[in-house]
C-alpha cells in the first residue's frame, strides 16, 4: 500500500480525472467518432460500408479475362527432366520496351500490375477473390455553388470475381475514389486490432495538377490494386469483410455498453485526452517508476518471436535493397547488349553497301551474325529482368507487411498499457474508498456527505471494474490474434519465400539456356576462323 | 596471299612468333638456320622512376637469323615514347604503307599504373612489333634493327634527335582537316585544290572516314559492355551476401535455401567478373586496334594527299622553269648555265616527287587488300571468342541455378 502522505494530496486529482473520464466517455458515445478525421460519423460508415461492400452496386462483369489473373499459374511447376525451362515465354508478362529501328520486337505490354506471386499460391481450397482496379476517370466534386469548386478527384473501378458464397455474387464492379480506401483501411485497423493488416498505400499530398498526371494515377491505381489483393488474401479480413461491414458499424454506434466499450480502442489517436494522459503517465512510471507494473508483458515466447522478426526485418530490408540493384544491373546489361548489336547491324550494312572486295561481304555476314546474336540476347535479358523483378518484388512486399506487424505488435502494447492504467486506478480508487469508509465508521451516526462521496467512488469503481475486465479481454484477444497471426506469417513466408526462389531460379536457368544456345550459334559460324593449335 | 595472323591469344602470339615469317617467301612452320625468320616479343613491364616521371619500361626479346642483326637472341629494355620514335620514323620512311598502329598515349593519371592497363599497353605493343615485323618491307627497315638492338643510351639519344622532324599530332590533324575540307573550298569559291581525281580512290577515302565512326560506336558499347558485367558480377555478389545474411535469419530447410542461392550468386559474381576481363582482352581491345588502324590509314592518306600535291606543284614549277629556260636561251643571257642547271634540278626533284606519289599509289592498292583480309581475320576471331565467351558464361549460369532446383523442391517437400 502506498504511503498515506503522498496519497492525500493526488486523491483529489484523480477523483476529477476519473469523473471526466466517465463524463467525456458519456459524451464520446453519442459522437460514435474516435478517429478525429470524419465529423459525421455516418458519412463515414456509409463510406465504409460502401468501400467494403461489392453487394448492391451492379455493374458490367470483366470483359475478357485478364491472364494474370487466372488461378495460380503453375509457373513454377516447370521441373528437372526436360533441359527446358521456360516456356511458356511468360511473354505475356514481360515488360517489353520495344527499341528503335532494329531487329523485330515482340510488343507485349502488360495492362495491369502482374500479380506477386504470393497472393495465388495459398489458397489451399478452390475458393477465389480476383479484384482489378481499372479506369481511373476523373470526376467533379458536386457543389451548389455558381463559382465551380475546382475539387477534382479520381474514381477507379473497382472489379470483383469470386465464388466466395458469403459475397452473394460473381462478378461485380463499384466505382471508389482513394479517399474510401482510406477509410476502408481506418475501419480495418479499428476492427482487427492483432491482426497483421497490410498497409494501405500511401496518401500523397499533392496538388491537383499532379493528380492529373497520367503517371501518377497510373501508379495509384497499380498500388490500390496491390493493396486490396492483399487484403482479399488475408484469411480472416476476406472472410470477414462483409460481416464487419455490417457488424461493425452498429458497434460504433454505441448501440450497446457505454464506457468500456471505448477500451476497445487504444486512446491515441483519440480525442480522449484524460485517458491518453493516464496511460502517458503509466507508461512513464513503467519506464521510470520504482515499482513493477500490475502487469507485464510475460509471454516469452512472444518476446523470442519479436526479436526474431525484428532480425527478420532488418535482412529482408537488406535483401530488398540488393535486388533493386541486382534488377537495375541486368537491366542495364540488356540495354547495352542491345546497342552493341545495333552498332553492328550498322556496320554490317555500311560494309555491304561500300563493299569493293568480296571479304568484306565475308565479314558484313559475321557481323550480322554477331549482330542478331547480341540483339536477342538483349531482348532475353530484358524478359528475364521482368521475371526477376516479378519474384523478387515478394520481398518487399514482405517488406510492407512488417510495418502490419509493427501495427499489430504496437496494438498489443497499448492494450497493455490500457489494461496497466485501469489496473492502477483500480487500486487507487479502491485505496481511497478504503480511507473514506474508515473515515466515515469514525463519526457518529454516519457522515451525510462522505457516504455520499464514497456511493460516487463505489460506482466509478463498478464502472472502472466493467472497464478494466474488457481491457483484459481486449488485451488478451489481441495477444490471441498476435499469436495465430505470428504463425499464418511464418508458414506462408516460407511458402512465398520458397516460392520466389523457384521463380528466381527457374526463370535465370531458362533464360540462360536461350542466351547460351544463341552464342552457341555465332561459335559455330566463326568456327572456321581459330586455327587449330598443334 | 599468305597472310600474318595478328592473334590475339598469347599462346597463339608465341605460337605465331615461333613461326615467324620469311622476308619473301611462305612462314615456314619450324624456324630452321636456312630460312630467315624474324621474331619478336614484348614482356614484362616493370614501373620505374618515381612520381610524376614514373613510366614504364617493357622488355623487348628479338630472336632471327637475318645477318645484319646481332643474332641468335637479343634482349633490349625500351619504353613508350620508344615505340613512338619507332612508328614515327617509319611513317616517314614508307610512305603508302599503312604502319601499325601504336596504343594511345594514356588518359587518365591514375589510370595510367593500373594493371589492366598496364596489360592491355603491352598486348597492343607487341603486336604492332611483329607486325612490323612480319611486314616483307618494314620488316627490312634499318630504324627497326636500332629499335630492336641498340643499347638504351644509344636509343635514348635517337630519341631525342626526333623532336624536330616529328610530325605532332596537331600537324597530322591539319592535313585531315585538308582532305576532308575540299568541298567546302571549291564552294567558297577558293582556287581549286590540287586533288586526284581517282573515283575509286575517292570511295575508298569515304569509306575509310565512315569505318572509323561505325568502328568507334561499336567500340565504345564494347567497353560499356565490359562495364557491365562488371557490376552486374557485383551487385550479385552483393544480393548473394544478403540473401545469405537472410537465410540465417529464418533457419531450418528455408534458410539453407537462401544460404544456397547466397553461394550460387558469389560463384557467378567471379564468372562474370572474369568474362569481363575476357570481353576486355578478346573483343574490346581488337575493335580499338581495329579503329587504330584506321586512324593510321588515314595518315597514309594525307601522307599521299601531301605527295600528290607536291607532284603536281613541283610539275607546275618544272613547267615553268622550261619557259624560262627557252626565253633565256633565245635571249642568250648569260645565266643560261646557271638556268639550265636549275632546270634540271628541278626536273630530278619533279620525277622523283612522281615516283614517289606513284610508289605511294602502288603500295596503298596492295596495302589496302591485305588490310581488308586482315580485318576479316581478326574480326573473325574476336567474334568467335566473343560468343565462345558469352556461351561459357550462360551455360555455367544455367548449370549453376539448376543444381540448385533439387535442393529447393526438397525444401518444399519438407
Amino acid at each position: 500500500m502506498m504511503g498515506s502522505e503522498n496519497q492525500s494530496s493526488e486523491v483529489s486529482e484523480p477523483t476529477e480525472q476519473m469523473h471526466n473520464l466517465v463524463l467525456h466517455d458519456e459524451h464520446d458515445n453519442d459522437n460514435n467518432d474516435h478517429n478525429g478525421d470524419d465529423p459525421l460519423g455516418i458519412k463515414s460508415y456509409s463510406n465504409y460500408r460502401s468501400a467494403m461492400s461489392t453487394l448492391s452496386d451492379t455493374h458490367h462483369p470483366l470483359a475478357d479475362t485478364d491472364p494474370l489473373l487466372s488461378p495460380p499459374s503453375p509457373r513454377r511447376h516447370h521441373f528437372p527432366d526436360t533441359s527446358s525451362y521456360i516456356d511458356p515465354p511468360s511473354y505475356n508478362d514481360a515488360v517489353f520496351t520495344p527499341f528503335n529501328g532494329a531487329a523485330s520486337s515482340v510488343d507485349s505490354p502488360s495492362g495491369s500490375s502482374d500479380s506477386p506471386s504470393f497472393s495465388g499460391s495459398r489458397s489451399p481450397t478452390s475458393e477465389y477473390i480476383k479484384i482489378t482496379v481499372s479506369n481511373p476517370i476523373k470526376e467533379q466534386e458536386n457543389s451548389n455553388s455558381i463559382v465551380p469548386s475546382g475539387n477534382s478527384y479520381v474514381t477507379y473501378l473497382i472489379t470483383t470475381r469470386t465464388n466466395v458464397p458469403e459475397f452473394g455474387g460473381n462478378e461485380f464492379g463499384v466505382r471508389r475514389r482513394f479517399r474510401d480506401v482510406v477509410t476502408l483501411s481506418d475501419r480495418l485497423a479499428e476492427s482487427y486490432r492483432g491482426f497483421f493488416i497490410p498497409p494501405r498505400p500511401d496518401k500523397s499530398i499533392v496538388e491537383s495538377q499532379v493528380m492529373q498526371k497520367q503517371e501518377f494515377v497510373e501508379q495509384r491505381r497499380v498500388a490500390l490494386e496491390k493493396y486490396l489483393r492483399r487484403l482479399a488474401a488475408h484469411p480472416d479480413v476476406a472472410s470477414r469483410m462483409l460481416d464487419g461491414a455490417a457488424r461493425l458499424p452498429k458497434q460504433l454506434m454505441g448501440e450497446s455498453v457505454i464506457g468500456p466499450q471505448e477500451v476497445v480502442q487504444p486512446a491515441k489517436g483519440g480525442r480522449d485526452f484524460m485517458r491518453l494522459f493516464k496511460e502517458l503517465k503509466q507508461s512513464m512510471a513503467n519506464d521510470w517508476g520504482g515499482s513493477k507494473p500490475p502487469v507485464v508483458e510475460e509471454d516469452k515466447e512472444f518476446l523470442e518471436k519479436k526479436e526474431r522478426i525484428q532480425e527478420l526485418e532488418q535482412q529482408i530490408t537488406n535483401a530488398s535493397t540488393q535486388a533493386e540493384s541486382l534488377v537495375k544491373a541486368q537491366q542495364d546489361m540488356g540495354e547495352t547488349m542491345g546497342e552493341l548489336g545495333l552498332a553492328f547491324i550498322k556496320l554490317t550494312k555500311f560494309e555491304n553497301e561500300e563493299a569493293v572486295m568480296n571479304t568484306q561481304r565475308v565479314r558484313a555476314t559475321d557481323m550480322k551474325g554477331l549482330a542478331t546474336a547480341a540483339v536477342k540476347a538483349s531482348r532475353f535479358y530484358r524478359e528475364l529482368n521482368a521475371q526477376t523483378v516479378k519474384h523478387l518484388d515478394t520481398l518487399h512486399e514482405y517488406l510492407g507487411l512488417m510495418l502490419a506487424v509493427h501495427g499489430a505488435f504496437s496494438d498489443r502494447s497499448s492494450a497493455l498499457l490500457t489494461v496497466q492504467t485501469l489496473l492502477s486506478e483500480l487500486s487507487t480508487l479502491q485505496s481511497r474508498a478504503e480511507k473514506l469508509e474508515v473515515a466515515s465508521s469514525r463519526v457518529f451516526g454516519g457522515d451525510k456527505s462522505r457516504m455520499r462521496k464514497l456511493e460516487e467512488l463505489q460506482d466509478t469503481i463498478k464502472v472502472t471494474e466493467d472497464a478494466k475486465n474488457v481491457a483484459i479481454r481486449e488485451y488478451e484477444r489481441i495477444k490471441e490474434n498476435n499469436k495465430s497471426e505470428l504463425e499464418r506469417l511464418d508458414r506462408e513466408r516460407r511458402t512465398d519465400f520458397l516460392n520466389m526462389l523457384k521463380g528466381y531460379v527457374v526463370s535465370q536457368v531458362g533464360y540462360a539456356e536461350k542466351i547460351a544456345n544463341v552464342w552457341t550459334k555465332v561459335v559455330e559460324d566463326t568456327g572456321g576462323y581459330v586455327k587449330e593449335s598443334t | 596471299m599468305k597472310m600474318s595472323t595478328a592473334p590475339y591469344d598469347l599462346e597463339q602470339q608465341q605460337q605465331h612468333q615461333r613461326s615467324g615469317v620469311a622476308a619473301s617467301s611462305q612462314s615456314p612452320r619450324s624456324p630452321s638456320s636456312s630460312t630467315p625468320f624474324l621474331s619478336v616479343s614484348v614482356t614484362d613491364p616493370v614501373k620505374l622512376g618515381n612520381g610524376v616521371q614514373a613510366y614504364i619500361s617493357y622488355r623487348v626479346i628479338t630472336k632471327t637469323n637475318f645477318p645484319e642483326y646481332q643474332g641468335p637472341e637479343k634482349i633490349v629494355i625500351r619504353r613508350y615514347s620508344d615505340f613512338v620514335w619507332l612508328r614515327d620514323r617509319l611513317f616517314e620512311k614508307y610512305k603508302g604503307i599503312f604502319i601499325p598502329p601504336l596504343p594511345e598515349k594514356s588518359a587518365v593519371e591514375k589510370f595510367r599504373f593500373s594493371a589492366e592497363f598496364i596489360e592491355m599497353r603491352r598486348q597492343a605493343l607487341d603486336l604492332f612489333v611483329n607486325r612490323i615485323a612480319s611486314h616483307h618491307e618494314l620488316q627490312q627497315s634499318e630504324d627497326l634493327r636500332m629499335f630492336l638492338q641498340a643499347e638504351e643510351e644509344t636509343m635514348e639519344r635517337l630519341r631525342a634527335q626526333e623532336t624536330g622532324i616529328f610530325k605532332k599530332p596537331s600537324d597530322l590533324m591539319q592535313i585531315f582537316k585538308d582532305v576532308q575540307s575540299k568541298v567546302s573550298d571549291v564552294v567558297l569559291g577558293k582556287e581549286k585544290p590540287v586533288e586526284e581525281s581517282d573515283p575509286d580512290y575517292e570511295k575508298l577515302k569515304h569509306y575509310i572516314f565512315e569505318l572509323e565512326n561505325h568502328l568507334a560506336e561499336a567500340q565504345k558499347h564494347a567497353y560499356r559492355l565490359v562495364k557491365r558485367h562488371r557490376e552486374l558480377g557485383q551487385s550479385l555478389s552483393d544480393f548473394g551476401k544478403a540473401v545469405k545474411l537472410l537465410g540465417a535469419s529464418e533457419g531450418n530447410s528455408l534458410g539453407k535455401a537462401f544460404s544456397e542461392l547466397g553461394i550460387k550468386s558469389e560463384i557467378l559474381s567471379t564468372k562474370l567478373q572474369k568474362e569481363a576481363h575476357q570481353i576486355l582482352m578478346n573483343f574490346e581491345e581488337p575493335l580499338k586496334d581495329y579503329v587504330r588502324a584506321v586512324q593510321s590509314i588515314k595518315a597514309t592518306i594525307a601522307e599521299r594527299a601531301n605527295s600528290f600535291r607536291k607532284q603536281c606543284q613541283l610539275a607546275e614549277t618544272v613547267k615553268l622553269k622550261e619557259i624560262d629556260l627557252e626565253r633565256q636561251r633565245l635571249h642568250r643571257s648569260e645565266k643560261l648555265a646557271e638556268a639550265e642547271r636549275e632546270y634540271h634540278e628541278l626536273k630530278t626533284e619533279s620525277e622523283q616527287a612522281t615516283k614517289t606519289f606513284e610508289s605511294i599509289v602502288r603500295l596503298m592498292n596492295e596495302e589496302i587488300g591485305r588490310f581488308q583480309e586482315q580485318k576479316t581475320l581478326d574480326m573473325g576471331i574476336a567474334f568467335h571468342e566473343f560468343a565462345k565467351g558469352q556461351a561459357r558464361l550462360a551455360n555455367d549460369i544455367a548449370g549453376a541455378w539448376r543444381s540448385l532446383l533439387p535442393k529447393l523442391e526438397a525444401c518444399s517437400a519438407a
